[in-house]
C-alpha cells in the first residue's frame, strides 16, 4: 500500500504519467509567464536605453562589476548543482539528492549574500533612487533612472531568489522524509526548471546592467 | 470498485443520487472545496456582486447626465465614479466573467475529465481574486480613484491625489488571479481530455477559451509590471514614466494597452465561445465550418496582441507605426468576421429554436457586428482622430463588452442553467428579460454613437444643452437595461428552489456535458467517457437524443 505512486497521485488524474506530464506543462506555462513579467522590464529598460545611451552607460560605470561577475559564476555553479539534485533523483539516490539540494541552496545564499552588499556598496555611495541619490552630472536624471531599473530588476531577482530558496528547502524537508523515489520525483525536477529560470534571467540582468559600462572604469 | 451503485435497480427507494451539491454541505465545504463546479459557483457570487456594484455606479453617472450642466455629483466626484465603474466592469466583472464562472463550471465536463488539472490552484485563484477585489473596494471606501480605468501616467503617478496604489494593487493581485485559472485551463485542456476527444473533436468552446487561456497568461504579467512601476514612481517620486523626472508617459500606454487590448479579447472570445455552443444547439446542426472557425480563435488571440497602436493615434505615434496598427486592426476584423458568417451559415437552414439562451446568442451576433464594424471606423486613422475620446468610442466598445460579452454570458449562464442547478427557468419570463436587455441596451448606447460622432467628449460631467435628448434616451435605455438585468436574478433564484426539476440533457444536444446528470456528480461522470464522434454530430447521435 505504500507505493509511493498511489499515494501522490491525485484524484483527478488517470495515471501517475499523466500527472506528471500535466504538471511539466503547467510549470512551462507559469515560466511564460515570467518571461512576460521580466519582459516588461526590459522592454522598458531597453526603450530608454536607446534614448540615452551616454547616461545608462555612465551608471553600468558604477556597477560593482566583479561581484556582479562572481555572481553570475556563483549562479551557474548553483545551476549545475541543481542538475546534478535532479539527475540524482531520477536515479533515486536520496542520499545525493540531499546533498546537492544543500548545496545549491548553500550557493543560492552566496549570491545573495553578495547581492545585497552591493545594494549596501551602492546606498553608500548615495545611488539608491527615493532614498538617497546623489550624483552632479547633467545626465543626473537618467542616471538615477538606470539605477531605478537596476533596483527594480535585480530586485525582482533576488525576489524570486529567495521563493527559490524556499521550494529547495521544501524538497530537501520531502526528500529527508523519503518522499521521493525513482519513480516519483516531479516536484524536484519542477524546482529545477524554476531554478535554471531564475539563473538564465540573472545571465541577462548581468549583461544589460554590469557589461556596457565596464570598460568605463 | 466504486461502480456498483451504477447497478442499483431504478425502482429501488433508495435516497437521491448524490450530486456535486448535496454530497457535502455547510460553509467549509464551499469556502475549502476544490471542485471546479463549486469554484464556478464561488465567481458566479462574486462576480454578480461586482456587476451590481458596477452597474449601479453607471446608473449614477446616466442619471447625473440627465441635466446638460449635471445635477447629482461636482466633477471630482464623476471622475471617481466613472473610474471605479471601469476598474470594477473591466476586472472584476468582464475578465473574469465566462471563463471563471462557466468555463470553469462546463470546461472539465466538455473534455470528459474529472476536474481541473490543478483543482487547488483553482480555489487559490478565486482566493487572491476575492483579495484582490476587497483592496480595490477598499480604495473605494477611502475614497475612490480619480485617473480613470487606464490609469495615464504622469497624472496618475504625480498628479492624482487619490487612492491611486491601493486600487493599482487590487488589480495587481486580481491579474494573478487570472494568470493562475488561464495557466490551468491550458494545462487541462492539453492533458486531461478523454480517450478520443482529439483537438478537432473539441467543442469550440474549448478553442475559445484555450485561446482566452493564452492571452490570459501572456497579456496579465504585463499589466501587472505596468502597475507596479506606477506604483513604485508614485511612492518614491523616481523617474519612470513622468515627463518631469525623465520618463516617458506614451511609454505607459504601449504598456497598458499591450495588456489592455488582448483584454478586450480577454471579454470576448469566451463571449464568442458560448455562442458557439448555442447556436448549433438551438439550429440542431453541427457549427458551420469547424476548423474555419477553430482557428479564428486562435487567430484573434496571436493578432490581439499586435494592435495596441491603435489607442495611441492621437498620442504621439510616428505615422509608420500608426498606419501599421491600423492594417493590423483591420485584419484582426477577418477572424472575427470568419465566425460572424459561420454563426449565421450554422443558423442557415437549420431548424432554429427561438429558446432564451438562442435569443441572446442571436442578439450578441448583432450586436458583436455593430460593435466590430464601429472598430473598423476607430481603427481607421481619420476617423480615429476625429472621434477620439468621444462618445463614439464609449458606445463603441460597449457594444462589444456589454451587448456582447454579457449578453453571452446570460445566454451561457440560462444554456447552462438547468445542469448547474438542475432546474429550469421560467421560460416566458426569461424571453421577455432578454428582450428588454437587447432593446435596453439599444437604447442606452446607440445614442451614444451619434452624441460621440457630433463630438461629445468622454468622461465630462456636463455637456452642451444641444446634447441633452440623446444623453436623456440614453438614460432612459439604461433604466430599462438595469430592470433587465435585475430579473433575471431574481427569478434564477426563485428557479434554484422552486423550478421545475431539469433532465440531463434538456436542450437534447451533443455535448459530454449533458451526458451527465443534472447537477452533475462530484466527479462529473460515473464512468470516463470515451469520445468516439465529431463534435455537435447531431446526425451521429439522432437515436440518443431523439430527434428527427
Ligand atoms: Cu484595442
Amino acid at each position: 500500500m505504500a507505493d509511493p505512486i498511489a499515494l501522490a497521485l491525485r484524484e483527478q488524474f488517470h495515471s501517475a504519467e499523466q500527472q506528471r506530464e500535466t504538471s511539466t506543462v503547467g510549470m512551462w506555462i507559469f515560466l511564460i509567464t515570467e518571461v512576460m513579467l521580466f519582459g516588461g522590464l526590459f522592454t522598458a529598460f531597453s526603450v530608454y536605453r536607446m534614448s540615452h545611451p551616454a547616461a545608462f552607460d555612465q551608471g553600468s560605470a558604477d556597477m560593482e562589476f566583479w561581484m556582479g561577475a562572481v555572481n553570475t559564476a556563483v549562479l551557474i555553479c548553483s545551476s549545475f548543482c541543481m542538475a546534478m539534485a535532479v539527475h540524482s533523483a531520477e536515479k533515486g539516490k536520496n542520499g545525493r539528492l540531499a546533498f546537492f539540494l544543500i548545496l545549491t541552496i548553500l550557493i543560492g545564499l552566496v549570491f545573495l549574500g553578495i547581492k545585497f552588499t552591493e545594494y549596501y556598496l551602492h546606498y553608500h555611495d548615495q545611488k539608491l533612487p527615493g532614498i538617497v541619490f546623489h550624483d552632479t552630472s547633467p545626465d543626473a536624471a537618467y542616471v538615477q533612472m538606470f539605477f531605478v531599473f537596476y533596483f527594480l530588476m535585480t530586485g525582482l531577482h533576488a525576489f524570486h531568489m529567495i521563493i527559490g530558496e524556499g521550494i529547495l528547502g521544501a524538497m530537501l524537508f520531502r526528500t529527508l522524509l523519503g518522499s521521493f523515489s525513482e519513480r516519483y520525483h516531479t516536484p524536484v525536477e519542477l524546482a529545477g526548471l524554476y531554478w535554471h529560470f531564475v539563473d538564465t534571467v540573472w545571465v541577462f540582468l548581468f549583461a544589460i546592467f554590469y557589461i556596457p559600462g565596464a570598460h568605463m572604469k | 470498485m466504486a461502480t456498483v451503485t451504477l447497478f442499483e435497480p431504478q425502482s429501488a427507494p433508495a435516497q437521491p443520487r448524490l450530486n456535486y451539491l448535496t454530497e457535502k454541505t455547510g460553509l467549509m465545504s464551499w469556502l475549502f472545496t476544490t471542485d471546479h463546479k463549486r469554484i464556478g459557483l464561488l465567481y458566479v457570487f462574486s462576480i454578480t456582486f461586482f456587476f451590481f456594484f458596477g452597474g449601479f455606479f453607471a446608473l449614477l453617472m446616466r442619471l447625473h447626465l440627465l441635466l446638460p450642466q449635471g445635477w447629482l455629483f461636482g466633477h471630482e466626484t464623476y471622475n471617481k465614479l466613472f473610474t471605479m465603474h471601469g476598474i470594477i466592469m473591466v476586472w472584476f466583472f468582464l475578465i473574469p466573467s465566462i471563463p471563471n464562472t462557466l468555463g470553469n463550471f462546463v470546461l472539465p465536463m466538455m473534455i470528459g475529465a474529472k476536474d481541473l488539472a490543478f483543482p487547488k490552484l483553482n480555489l487559490l485563484s478565486w482566493y487572491i481574486f476575492m483579495l484582490g477585489g476587497m483592496t480595490t473596494l477598499y480604495a473605494l471606501v477611502r475614497g475612490g480613484v480619480d485617473t480613470g480605468w487606464t490609469f495615464y501616467t504622469p497624472f496618475s503617478t504625480s498628479y492624482s491625489t487619490s487612492f491611486v496604489i491601493t486600487a493599482a494593487v487590487g488589480i495587481l493581485i486580481a491579474g494573478f488571479s487570472s494568470i493562475l485559472t488561464g495557466l490551468n485551463f491550458i494545462a487541462t485542456v492539453h492533458r486531461m481530455r478523454a480517450p478520443g476527444l482529439t483537438w478537432f473533436r473539441l467543442p469550440i468552446f474549448i478553442w475559445s477559451t484555450y485561446a482566452t487561456s493564452l492571452i490570459l497568461v501572456l497579456a496579465t504579467p504585463v499589466l501587472a509590471i505596468t502597475l507596479a512601476m506606477i506604483g513604485i514612481e508614485r511612492i518614491f517620486q523616481v523617474g519612470i514614466f513622468d515627463p518631469a523626472l525623465g520618463g516617458d508617459p506614451v511609454l505607459f500606454q504601449h504598456m497598458f494597452w499591450f495588456y489592455s487590448h488582448p483584454a478586450v479579447y480577454i471579454m470576448v472570445l469566451p463571449a464568442m465561445a458560448v455562442v458557439s455552443e448555442i447556436i448549433p444547439t438551438f439550429s440542431r446542426k453541427p457549427i458551420f465550418g469547424y476548423k474555419a472557425v477553430a482557428f479564428s480563435s486562435m487567430a484573434i488571440a496571436i493578432l490581439g496582441f499586435l494592435v495596441w497602436g491603435h489607442h495611441m493615434f492621437v498620442a504621439g505615434e510616428s505615422a509608420y507605426a500608426a498606419m501599421t496598427f491600423s492594417f493590423l486592426s483591420y485584419m484582426v476584423a477577418i477572424p472575427s468576421a470568419i465566425k460572424v458568417f459561420n454563426w449565421t451559415a450554422t443558423m442557415y437552414r437549420g431548424s432554429v429554436q427561438l429558446d432564451t439562451p438562442m435569443l441572446y446568442a442571436i442578439g450578441f451576433v448583432a450586436l458583436f457586428t455593430i460593435g466590430g464594424m464601429t472598430g473598423l471606423f476607430l481603427a481607421a486613422l481619420g476617423i480615429d482622430v476625429h472621434v477620439t475620446d468621444t462618445y463614439f468610442v464609449i458606445a463603441h466598445f460597449h457594444y462589444i463588452m456589454v451587448g456582447g460579452t454579457v449578453m453571452a454570458f446570460l445566454g451561457g449562464v440560462h444554456y447552462w442553467w438547468p445542469k448547474i442547478s438542475g432546474k429550469m427557468y421560467p421560460e416566458f419570463l426569461a424571453k421577455l428579460s432578454a428582450l428588454t436587455v437587447f432593446l435596453g441596451f439599444n437604447l442606452t448606447f446607440f445614442p451614444q454613437f451619434i452624441l460621440g460622432y457630433m463630438g461629445m467628449p468622454r468622461r465630462y460631467a456636463a455637456y452642451p444643452p444641444e446634447f441633452q435628448v440623446l444623453n436623456v434616451l440614453s438614460t432612459a435605455g439604461a433604466s430599462i437595461l438595469g430592470v433587465g438585468y435585475v430579473v433575471p436574478l431574481i427569478y434564477l433564484m426563485w428557479a434554484w428552489k422552486y423550478g421545475e426539476s431539469a433532465p440531463d440533457n434538456p436542450w437534447r444536444t451533443t455535448g459530454l456535458e449533458w451526458k451527465t446528470p443534472s447537477p452533475p456528480p462530484k466527479h462529473n461522470f460515473e464512468e470516463t467517457p470515451v469520445v468516439t464522434w465529431k463534435a455537435y454530430d447531431f446526425e451521429a447521435q439522432k437515436e440518443e437524443l431523439h430527434l428527427g
